[in-house]
């Protein structure tokens, strides 16, 4: 088991598979919130499914209705289990807020390049954690 | 965070549900950015398109709206950013029945809360600019980033939700860029040309907005020759708050905290140049083709001297594809009167008011229209239609005019 430990924090423990790239992240900008994918053509996880997955990205970006979009997301069960972010915007802490999504930002390492895409791994608001699990499924 | 003695009141429910939901949620968003106290603020400014908010975020608004005892209505004038669509237009746009219900619905919440709805994201230009070291919650990327940095306001990135809960309370967590330490310079930007096109000031937004890439950094450029006026500034803060969720910048000699290099960045920074050829290359960079099924205006919303000069270049022409220009409703009598609307209508143009493109269920109105080569001149149009399944092109306002009349974007 591998640990990191984030800055800030928010919300329940959860654990599940995690999908990692590094790239940035807005619900407005980079999904298709119907289809629960990634849809914006140059995003670097454009066609992969976000339901369920636990989202490990580099940062916000621009726009302000992933404030109100994780909620109505988490409303049609089509949401992120958790998203963990290098840095984030108040955007997406308040959207988390509103939609009950697990979010963790901000570490010594870019998380992005130190959790393996597919692994399985547990967030921990309360202890402000990341703990990878076990590696990607064979 | 440390909360004074109406505050505690608020969160005993002393003031009734509505209130005390509304602290709560912001005692969450300030203990995540480790904020120590709440700032009064003295406006708010809620982002809540229908496509954004969905059917839960509707029910979500008429539960507070319901409300039960004690305060329900907002404390500070709060007001809204563009509705989800344009009431007259609808029709024209392909937009449903249902996301029409779903609209009435919200603005009858919010009504009941006291929020007028202006249906603006240009406040800045229509209602009333804040002022310098105003403490206010502004949501729309845009009107912050142009608050901050034009007006000198201090205002993070509120969304809807806590933009609303900031009208509710009257007061914001103090984080961000409420602090004085959070608003020096973080990188230098050099450039050696002033944009003269809309187009290419909302590209160089871009480009700068996708360097510094991080809502903590604070671009300070230099270089700018003359005085930008309210207009260029829009596009180019709009456009580097949507490719970089940039929430401030400063432009040296020119912003109000920036007289001098030294007043926002007393060390060195690193160091950036933009050149002409980088914000040619953003541009080039969306051409995959010349033909084009819509030309849009919209993301801001068009001043009333973007509406005349829009009105000019359309005097005698005849569009072959559909032109759309998208204003605020404290616009839109301006343009009417002036004849603005009537020349852009008349070469076969619709100027739409209190919506904006992107906002307004753009993916179902492009299934709808058969619309998915868009041109505009707005660089923050590009940078969000991309997601929604459009391939849209930045082209000045001239060269989109000529699309709109010949169905294709001449060689840049």
């Amino acid at each position: 088991m591998t640990l990191f430990r984030a800055r800030q924090a928010m919300g329940r423990i959860v654990r599940g598979r995690a999908l990692v790239a590094h790239d940035g992240f807005s619900a407005r900008y980079d999904l298709d919130r119907i289809a629960g994918t990634f849809s914006r053509p140059s995003h670097k996880l454009v066609g992969q499914s976000y339901v369920g997955k636990i989202l490990i990205l580099d940062t916000a970006k621009g726009g302000v209705a992933t404030a109100w979009m994780l909620h109505e997301m988490q409303s049609r069960g089509v949401v992120p289990l958790a998203i963990v972010l290098n840095s984030v915007n108040p955007i997406l802490a308040q959207g988390a807020a509103l939609g009950d999504v697990p979010l963790l930002a901000v570490f010594d390492e870019d998380i992005t390049a130190a959790v393996p895409h597919d692994a399985e791994v547990e967030v921990n608001p309360m202890e402000r954690t990341l703990t990878v699990l076990a590696g990607p499924a064979p | 965070m440390k909360l004074n003695d109406e505050e505690q009141d608020i969160l005993a429910g002393k003031h009734g549900p509505v209130p005390e939901q509304a602290l709560r949620h912001q005692i969450k968003v300030g203990d995540f950015f480790h904020a120590k106290d709440f700032v009064s603020v003295t406006q708010a400014h809620i982002m809540a398109d229908t496509e954004s908010l969905g059917e839960a975020g509707v029910q979500w608004l008429e539960g507070l709206a319901a409300g039960g005892k004690g305060q329900r209505r907002v404390r500070i004038p709060t007001i809204t950013d563009p509705r989800g669509t344009d009431f007259a237009k609808a029709a024209f746009l392909g937009q449903t029945d249902a996301m029409l219900a779903l609209e009435r619905r919200t603005i009858a919440a919010f009504e009941a809360l006291g929020v007028v709805m202006t249906n603006t994201c240009i406040n800045y230009q229509t209602i009333q600019a804040p002022t310098r070291n105003e403490h206010v919650a502004f949501g729309d990327t845009g009107v912050v980033i142009y608050s901050n940095s034009i007006c000198g306001a201090l205002s993070n990135f509120e969304g809807g939700p806590s933009a609303l809960s900031a009208g509710l309370t009257g007061r914001t967590p103090r984080y961000g860029f409420h602090l004085p330490e959070n608003r020096r310079a973080t990188l230098q930007v050099r450039v050696d040309f002033t944009p003269a096109s809309l187009n290419d000031w909302g590209a160089l937004g871009a480009v700068v907005g996708r360097t510094a890439a991080n809502y903590w950094a604070v671009p300070v450029i230099e270089g700018i020759e003359g005085a930008p006026g309210s207009d260029q500034l829009k596009h180019f803060g709009a456009a580097m708050a949507s490719f970089g969720s940039i929430a401030l910048f400063h432009l040296v000699g020119q912003t109000p905290e920036a007289t001098t290099l030294r007043d926002v960045a007393p060390a060195p920074l690193p160091s950036h140049r933009v050149t002409r050829d980088d914000i040619a290359a953003l541009q080039r960079g969306y051409r995959k083709d010349d033909v084009v099924d819509v030309v849009v205006f919209s993301a801001p919303q068009l001043s009333l001297y973007e509406l005349r000069d829009l009105a000019q270049l359309c005097d005698g022409r005849r569009f072959k594809v559909p032109m759309l220009a998208v204003t605020s409703p404290q616009v839109k009598p301006n343009a009417d009167g002036a004849g603005y609307t009537a020349q852009i209508e008349a070469a076969g143009g619709t100027v739409l008011s209190g919506m904006c493109f992107y906002q307004s269920y753009a993916r179902e109105i492009a299934e709808a229209n058969g619309w998915r080569r868009l041109a505009t001149n707005s660089a923050k149009l590009v940078n969000i239609l991309g997601g929604y399944g459009y391939q849209p092109v930045l082209a000045s306002m001239e060269a989109c005019v000529d699309a709109a009349v010949s169905g294709r974007l001449a060689p840049s």
